[in-house]
């Protein structure tokens, strides 16, 4: 226990910057997500080609490499200068982005096709099919598959770790510094990320029941 | 599973489709431009940049990285294959003392990051004197955690079948290891391989993560290249990069492939995964465009019919 009470400063720091990763990025994420995801259904096949493009893009490139373009190459280009935390925000957001657009889009696709022809042959344009008919019936089904995105995006924030962002999965050579135990240090981490990913799950099984779609 | 959003577009639709396509190509490409004006302005297309990429040294040296990428990648694979299956038939077991641990177990190593994971073996593990290679690290870490993924997997494919597969396997006089074997174990690999191949595309990914434990692959070695005469950052970042993007569309093709036989095929209908909502990888590509296309053609507007389909 001395590892954490004797090294608060530290712990805290390197929580609440994994927090703000997981927060900054599931905004960003879902944000960029829906546009992406709206412009694989779009009735306009330059979006949808766009999206398509996007996603097969981003999903075949490995998470440390899209850190790897955002702290190391964003520099190079001259831009204004931003924290490695907010690049890492960027990276993540971007990179998750693509799973919610999936999510989304798998979503859209459960709903019946009967519903769709039915708001169709009642007269409604594409906007309103989507906003008043399909968009409720694909949230609720949209809701467990997007927690276990956002649990995969908790789980992904400790990649910054490798990019000298101060969070949970860098406190270790932190904490070596000042001569803790590295196998301690590194069970207290998994052991948060435990608990985390615990409380997330409970969140999506509590969110299932409460939307659960009676059909 | 497809769902029909939208009529085939008439007159006005049509135009406004077009004016959406229109913006949205100019959306991308004003973003394009303002990147490519970025890389021209801070001397990025520089010859001197690319320069080291000219080396045929450099060259093996990258194939070098990729060798180890891929072996760390292969035995990965395998191990983590042997490991879900002993975790899924552990998690199926009918006596709770090899049931509750193995349950327990998969759930904790699915919920530890695999970075944490590799740090516990590289830098931990020292502490009590067990010294790892990193190369060993990052292959045990990638089976751990995609071995308790692949169990989860496996075991939601078995538990989709329907329940008569088991009861006929048990009712011709099979033991519970001959219905697994035999019976169940087939149906469920056919039905979860489209998923089971898209987790190794996610094992392939995460070996990037060698890099950070210092296992020298290929992205490890994009970042010596950084310090290379020209510091070609984003040059090298490419190239790793591209070199990424197609070792998994490869592997993803196979998936995709995979999905599309496993449809088509009659026989291998038998275990169809029910609620199969968990993972967003387990949706394949949407079938929007062909119904769209094939409107396009039935339809009576056949003025525009190029822009039903393009």
């Amino acid at each position: 226990m001395d590892v954490i009470f004797g090294n608060l400063d530290l712990w805290g720091e390197a929580v609440s910057n994994t927090l703000l990763i997981f927060f900054g990025g599931g905004v960003l994420a879902l944000v960029l997500g829906l546009i992406v995801g709206a412009a694989r259904v779009a009735p306009v096949p330059i979006a949808r080609g766009v999206g398509t493009l996007y996603v097969n893009l981003i999903r075949n490139t490995p998470l440390t490499l899209v850190f790897f373009f955002f702290i190391f190459g964003y520099p190079q280009l001259g831009l204004p200068k931003l924290s490695t935390t907010v690049l890492g925000i960027l990276a993540i957001g971007i990179y998750t982005a693509t799973y919610v657009a999936e999510v989304i889009r798998a979503g859209i696709n459960t709903v019946p096709v009967g519903q769709a022809e039915a708001a169709r042959a009642i007269g409604l344009p594409f906007g309103q099919v989507m906003s008043l008919v399909i968009l409720p019936q694909a949230f609720r089904s949209v809701v467990p598959p997007m927690m276990s995105v956002f649990i995969a995006l908790l789980k992904n924030t400790t990649v910054a770790a490798g990019f000298s962002v101060v969070e949970l999965g860098a406190i270790r050579s932190y904490l070596s510094e000042r001569g803790e135990n590295a196998l301690v240090v590194l069970l207290w981490v998994a052991v948060i990320f435990v608990a985390l990913v615990m409380l997330l799950s409970w969140l999506q099984r509590y969110l299932e029941n409460k939307w659960r779609i009676a059909r | 599973m497809t769902s029909v959003l939208y009529d085939v577009p008439g007159p006005k639709a049509i135009l406004r489709n077009r004016l959406i396509g229109v913006g949205t190509v100019l959306v991308v490409l004003a973003l394009l431009a303002f990147i490519g004006y970025r890389f021209y302005e801070s001397g990025q297309f520089d010859a001197s940049r690319w320069y080291v990429f000219t080396f045929s040294a450099v060259w093996t040296q990258i194939f070098g990285a990729l060798g180890r990428t891929l072996a760390a990648f292969g035995l990965a694979a395998i191990l983590a294959l042997a490991l879900g299956f002993i975790l899924a038939i552990g998690r199926l077991s009918d006596r709770a003392w090899i049931r509750v641990p193995v349950t327990v177990i998969t759930e904790f190593f699915r919920a530890v990051p695999v970075l944490v994971f590799m740090m516990l073996l590289y830098y931990g593990l020292p502490v009590i004197g067990v010294k790892m290679e990193p190369y060993w690290a990052v292959v045990l870490a990638l089976m751990v955690y995609n071995g308790s993924v692949l169990a989860e997997v496996l075991r939601a494919g078995v538990e989709s079948l329907p329940r008569g597969q088991g009861e006929a396997g048990y009712a011709i006089g099979l033991r519970k290891s001959g219905v697994m074997r035999l019976i169940l174990m087939p149906q469920a690999i056919r039905a979860m391989l489209p998923v089971i191949v898209a987790q190794l595309v996610v094992t392939l990914k995460d070996t990037a993560l060698g890099f950070i434990i210092t296992y020298p692959e290929l992205l490890y070695f994009a970042k010596q290249l950084t310090s290379q005469q020209g510091r070609p950052v984003l040059q090298s970042a490419f190239v790793i990069g591209g070199i990424y993007i197609i070792m998994c569309l490869i592997l993803s093709g196979i998936a995709k492939w995979l999905e599309i036989r496993t449809r088509r095929s009659p026989r291998l209908q038998g275990g169809t995964p029910v609620g199969g909502g968990d993972d967003p990888r387990l949706h394949g590509g949407g079938t929007d465009t062909e119904l769209i296309a094939m409107q396009g053609g039935a339809g009576k507007f056949n003025l525009g019919s190029s822009s039903g389909g393009v």
